[in-house]
């Protein structure tokens, strides 16, 4: 339990991976890495593809990422209408990939790929927890 | 090149908007059509493979449905899914099956009734199409998904928006004289470029429409295809691969690689390369998907895609012409039923029965088909 917390709108409850939204209600967005072989996940997981190993530690992403690429979506899925326009993200944290949105007051003409952007936790309405980018 | 398995029948219902029937007789109308071109009876057939995303149907366990109603009892029946890639997951199956030597004659069903569900229900399932705990929560769709691709895609190679309505335009101009596309109208670069924003930078004439639709494919053994047919058409290549669902585990934005690598797969099985193909059908469910893969299966270098549409070569007459039925976006995208409907496309291609748009003499043919925004893909190489 926890988890449905995480985002906008959540769709599931139960992971393994529940601590994550922990991390963010103290002000870091993480990613999971394997003690045993060293691999960084994003999106966070449990379980170890690499080695088979679980006991994943957690590892904050900080400084910036570079913009992957991006879209202004107009028309959201049930759930997001009344959040529409909102701009979707993949930023590149050093080779840590991570999907989010933009911080809304980012005008659309000054978004570019390759630009540098920072996470920030955002605390929504309701009591929902998420992150987003803002240009750094 | 190996021609163990055939294609020896092919049927289509007219994909529309919203069809007036239940998806037995939907169903019904794609498989009385591929039997007849095939020449056989239900009796003939050893085993069904149905292709559909179940999350559009109210049946539940539709295989076992529809083999009933086709007069497919007692042979074995059963469904699979990889999205939109279902068709062509279902073929593979099929062809697996038949070399095996399990069974020598199997049909491949797929449909897909989207209007079963309401246009809600149909939007709360659009946004658990992406990994839910870590994309969903963002208010993800998959027009945004192929829009994040176009827009790495201009970054990377400076593709631009009227590259991805020329692409348009060619559909529409094909989808006008297909009878079973579920829009048949051509569309001009203006109207393409002007029409509303759906998820920036593709607009409306960008998407493929949803429909409903039914498609059938009969495969059989190499000795039974040339027994039972005046014009079996060959399965020289199979390729299938697959990526991560989420985005954060793609290796770049600009290309689909589970295309790339099922491409591979199928040219060096078949024994061919891009330049021998003379026609093909790929999944364009948005413009970018289609230029992308003009890239990610050879017909062009990485990042110029964009000149084969400028140049008009992928038209009639043209180097090599793809998508000469309108493709996904004039005929519609009914989930399940697409790879049908397009392997479907290119056995009349090599059969010689493609009427206005035959490409005349084509004799080798590919069909590129794709499940999720390149969570799936699936590459076959036919042949007479
Ligand atoms: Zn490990």
């Amino acid at each position: 339990m926890g988890f449905e917390k995480f985002g906008r709108k959540g769709f599931t409850s139960q992971t393994r991976v529940s601590a994550f939204v922990d991390y963010l209600e103290k002000g870091e967005l993480c990613a999971t890495r394997c003690p045993a072989c060293g691999r960084v996940y994003f999106p966070p997981r449990a379980d170890c593809a690499g080695c088979l190993g679980s006991g994943l530690e957690w590892a904050k992403i900080e400084g910036n990422g570079s913009l992957v690429s991006y879209t202004r979506v107009n028309y959201g899925p049930a759930g997001f209408e009344s959040d529409a326009p909102y701009t979707l993200a993949l930023v590149d944290f050093n080779g840590v990939k991570v999907f989010g949105q933009l911080n809304a007051d980012v005008p659309e003409t000054a978004v570019r790929v390759g630009m540098l952007l920072q996470p920030a936790v955002v605390t929504l309405p309701g009591g929902q927890v998420t992150y987003e980018f803002l240009p750094a | 090149m190996s021609k163990d398995v055939a294609i020896i029948g092919a049927g289509q219902s007219a994909f529309v908007r919203g069809y007036a029937g239940s998806i037995r007789e939907l169903v019904f109308e794609a498989f009385r059509e591929a039997v007849r071109d095939a020449g056989l009876t239900p009796g003939d057939i050893a085993a069904s493979v149905v292709c559909s995303a179940p999350e559009y149907d109210k049946q539940r366990s539709p295989a076992g449905l529809l083999a009933e109603y086709l007069g497919l009892n007692p042979q074995p029946c059963f469904t699979v899914e990889s999205l939109c890639s279902s068709g062509t997951t279902g073929l593979r199956v099929a062809y697996g099956l038949i070399k095996s030597g399990l069974h020598d004659i199997v049909v491949v069903i797929g449909f897909q009734k989207m209007s079963e569900i309401t246009s809600a229900e149909a939007q709360e399932r659009m946004g658990r199409g992406a990994d839910i705990m870590w994309e969903s929560p963002f208010g993800s769709t998959m027009p945004a998904y192929y829009a994040m691709h176009a827009r790495a895609h201009f970054a990377r190679y400076g593709t631009t928006e009227e590259d991805l309505a020329l692409i348009r335009v060619k559909a529409g101009k094909y989808g006008k004289l297909n009878e079973k596309a579920v829009y048949r109208k051509e569309v001009s670069l203006e109207q393409v470029l002007n029409a509303d924003t759906v998820a920036g930078p593709l607009k409306r004439f960008d998407c493929c429409a949803n429909a409903d639709g039914a498609g059938c494919l009969i495969l059989a053994g190499a000795d039974r295809a040339r027994e039972m047919s005046p014009h079996p058409v060959w399965i020289l290549g199979l390729g299938s691969a697959s990526d991560s669902m989420t985005l954060s585990g793609r290796r770049s934005l600009d290309g689909l690689n589970c295309a790339r690598v099922a491409a591979e797969q199928a040219y060096a099985m078949a024994g061919v390369g891009p330049q021998d193909i003379d026609v093909a059908e790929v999944h364009d469910c948005f413009t970018i998907a289609e230029l992308m893969a003009y890239e990610n299966l050879g017909f062009a270098a990485p990042g110029e895609g964009a000149g084969l549409i400028r140049e008009g070569q992928t038209y009639l007459g043209g180097k090599i012409p793809v998508n000469v039925d309108g493709g996904l976006l004039s005929k519609g995208h009914p989930i399940g039923a697409t790879g049908c409907s397009q392997v479907r496309t290119i056995v009349m291609q090599l059969r010689g029965q493609g009427g206005p748009v035959q490409v005349p003499g084509a004799a080798i043919g590919l069909v590129h088909n794709i499940g999720g925004v390149g969570i799936y893909g699936n590459v076959i190489i036919l042949g007479r």
